[in-house]
């Protein structure tokens, strides 16, 4: 029943305030101050979704807000210390030439990434016979069809890369066919956006050396759709670097892309599954663990006074995928998608749980041609609490291993690490702390902090299908509000089964859910209300202070 | 007493039972769902052997693909290698000895190495013969063991013969790379040995005792 009230939903009785120019309408909002506003976020505030639009897309090389950081950051470095000029993070990605011999770490890393691609050629061949046991074809059975969402990643020549659902090996057929798709759009130096099909969206984002397709029968919009693909298509970044992936390709167009993703498939799919589940990934918005400022100021003193580590660029804690404290190095951020990926890497990965880890990874909207090396490792028994240090330093390992000892000894001390995980158990807070009666859920993304906040999900939420339904709502609430075609301030909707409004202000995001009894003035007057009580509890709310190295 | 300290760096395909072998012999025990290494991860062993205080630095490396590229930066100056194959796995077998010429081309401090065939407990799907095993392993002048994670056996062995291999290779080539260490400054801090050649001035000021720190309240 539940599945087809979403649907009906949109049919219901709806007033809306179109994009207002004078403010005479808006009298009973009060938008002067916004909650969780900052100007010295850690997190680069961003408008991923609004900055969405495929006039970007697809043309130009992939999009980072510092390409070359990660150079840039190694010559800042070893220019301030010759002691080490020969340090083997020399992160040369544009020169194609491999020496041999070559002192460079990251050289020999990528001549061998070369000879995987030259190498393997059997692969590809045993690829391309027909690997379909002819009737059991996965395209046909029912359950694949069924499926509420597939996303699916092919390279640029149409081989299967990925699929959320599904073996990619059944799935070369019609991948081929999505493939021959974009490419007939293209020759007429067009380009095809979506497909809506009865109740199917069908969305296609065409990257650098990969085709991502998106389909979906549930309430995300061709936009949302296209930000989820930005999303996986990162996380192949992540995993690989832009860089890598292109000089693959330029090696070999028909390289079959699954050899070097083996055992990346978790990250796709837990990623899908977060992007399904957690707003932050649709709001572009990190959620913070609730804790008391002082605490905090206490956590991110610890790690800026024991981790002041050459090359360290973040320093961060995140504990059951929300963030606890984030140290920067001066002058550079994070981008909330980037921390999503540092997130779901977390989230993904069980082997953390057994030792010290020092991994590569990537974060494509810092620097999508080179890897990070991150240090990670859990504080706490119960692996809830885990740090992050990423280095531009491939041969930090010992002395961030040395860091994290003392950091973690003085969170102990100053009983940090029991208030982190009190914060856990305690679960976030109560729609009833905020005292607004017919509220039963909302969500608010501080737009200068890229963060936001939202409430547990309680009755009438507390199945799956109610909480999928909600998210629903909150999709179709984004949605109208974002269109590009015609953005919304304020809106205000009737539905059959709770009232929904939503306001989008210079400073912040709101989506709030109420019963379906409420009037416009009342809902007015609770969401002033609400913003009230969220600046009442910003400091424990959101990180408003960044804190540098 | 003398003491040495040597990185161990474990090597073979995905799979093979790299994780399953480190945490059998450091932390005794054996899970039938050890999920994939990313990256790699970080193990210490300590033990007393022939008079030595021996530290093993244990690298499990992951045996995925995309990781290739960054073995280097796990196996440089590494003064064991345990090259772990699957007995049921032609294939990982042979994978071993890309391992070795790579190994070879581009370690060039002397280096013990120990080839492991794991999972032996599965003898009924065995595709990789131990005497064709154990030619390879004395032509490329290797220990070699056939182990299981599982049953827990030859794993201990494995490690211990490695150990003995690294004195010898200590008292042979006393610059050899092995972090050598007086006793006394072992117990300050257990990392230090790697550390020392690339500290930085401003590391010194971090190291101090924790009481130094103000509160942060």
């Amino acid at each position: 029943m539940a599945a087809s009230g979403e649907a009906d939903q949109p049919r219901e009785v709806e007033f809306e305030q179109p994009n207002i120019s004078s403010d005479s309408d808006q009298g009973d909002f009060n938008e002067s101050e916004a909650p969780g506003k900052s100007e010295n976020a850690p997190l680069l505030a961003s408008d991923s979704f609004d900055d969405l639009s495929y006039n970007d897309l697809g043309v130009n090389d992939h999009q980072t807000v510092h390409r070359g950081t990660i150079h840039a950051i190694v010559r800042q470095t070893s220019t301030s210390s010759d002691s080490r000029s020969n340090t083997p993070n020399n992160v040369d990605h544009d020169s194609l030439e491999v020496s041999a011999g070559e002192e460079s770490l990251e050289e020999s890393a990528e001549s061998q990434m070369q000879n995987v691609s030259i190498a393997d050629k059997q692969e590809a061949v045993e690829l391309a016979a027909p690997p379909f046991s002819s009737d059991d074809e996965d395209v046909n059975s029912p359950e694949w069809k069924n499926q509420k969402k597939h996303v699916f990643i092919l390279s640029e020549s149409g081989k299967p890369v990925y699929s959320r659902h599904g073996n990619e090996d059944k799935l070369v057929t019609i991948m081929g066919v999505m493939q021959a798709l974009v490419s007939f759009v293209q020759d007429s130096k067009d380009s095809l956006r979506s497909v809506v099909a009865g109740e199917h969206k069908f969305v296609f984002l065409v990257r650098d050396h990969l085709l991502l397709v998106g389909v979906t029968r549930g309430m995300d919009s061709t936009q949302q759709m296209l930000l989820q693909l930005m999303y996986v298509y990162n996380q192949v970044i992540s995993v690989l670097t832009h860089s890598a992936l292109g000089k693959i390709f330029k090696q070999r167009r028909n390289y079959d892309l699954r050899r070097l993703l083996t055992g990346a498939e978790k990250f796709f799919d837990n990623l899908l599954n977060l992007i399904d589940t957690e707003p932050g990934l649709l709001l572009t918005a990190v959620r913070c663990l609730p804790l008391d400022s002082q605490v905090r100021d206490v956590i991110a003193q610890s790690i800026v006074q024991n981790a002041k580590v050459k090359d360290l660029v973040f320093a961060l804690i995140i504990a059951k995928n929300q963030l606890v404290t984030l140290v920067r190095m001066k002058k550079y951020y994070l981008h909330p998608m980037d921390l999503h990926l540092i997130i779901n890497l977390v989230n993904a990965s069980e082997s953390f749980k057994e030792a010290e880890s020092w991994t590569p990874i990537c974060l494509p909207k810092f620097d999508a041609s080179g890897f990070l090396q991150a240090h990670v490792s859990y504080l706490d028994e119960d692996c809830q609490v885990c740090l992050l240090l990423l280095s531009v330093d491939r041969d930090s390992f010992f002395t961030l291993s040395e860091a994290k000892d003392r950091i973690r000894a003085r969170l102990v001390r100053y009983n940090a690490l029991s208030a982190i995980n009190s914060s856990l158990r305690r679960t976030s807070y109560s729609t009833q702390q905020c005292a607004i009666s017919d509220l039963r859920h909302f969500l608010y993304k501080a737009r200068s902090t890229a963060q936001y906040t939202s409430p547990e999900l309680e009755a009438p939420y507390t199945k799956p299908e109610e909480q999928e339904r909600l998210f629903g709502l909150y999709h179709y609430l984004h949605h109208r509000i974002h269109t590009s075609g015609r953005p919304l301030k304020i809106l205000f909707h009737v539905g059959q089964y709770e009232t929904l409004l939503g306001w989008v202000t210079q400073g912040f995001e709101l989506y709030a859910v109420f019963g379906p009894l409420i009037t416009k003035t009342g809902a007015i007057h609770a969401v002033n209300r609400l913003l009230r009580w969220i600046k009442r509890e910003e400091d424990r709310l959101f990180i408003l202070n960044s804190v540098t190295f | 007493m003398k003491s040495i300290e040597a990185k161990v760096v474990v090597l073979g395909s995905q799979g093979v039972g790299k994780t399953s072998v480190v945490i059998r012999y450091v932390g005794g025990m054996f899970s039938k769902a050890v999920s994939p290494t990313i990256g790699a991860s970080f193990f210490t062993y300590k033990m007393t052997l022939d008079g030595y205080r021996v530290k093993l630095q244990v690298w499990d490396t992951a045996g995925q693909e995309r990781f290739r590229s960054m073995a280097p930066m796990y196996y440089r100056k590494a003064n064991a290698a345990m090259l772990v194959y699957d007995i049921t796995s032609l294939e990982s077998f042979y994978d071993i000895k890309d391992w070795v010429k790579e190994l070879k081309k581009n370690v060039d401090t002397p280096i013990v190495m120990c080839l492991l065939g794991n999972k032996a407990d599965l003898d009924s799907g065995r595709k990789v013969p131990t005497e064709e095993a154990a030619e390879y392993a004395a032509s490329i002048e290797a220990l070699f063991f056939e182990t299981s994670a599982l049953k827990n056996t030859g794993i201990e062995d494995a490690f211990l013969q490695v150990s003995k291999q690294l004195i010898k290779l200590y008292e042979t080539y006393p610059n050899s790379g092995l972090g050598i260490l007086s006793p006394q400054q072992e117990s300050t801090d257990i990392f230090s040995p790697q550390t020392t050649n690339v500290k930085l001035p401003s590391r010194t000021e971090a190291e101090r005792p924790p009481q130094s720190d103000g509160c942060g309240c």
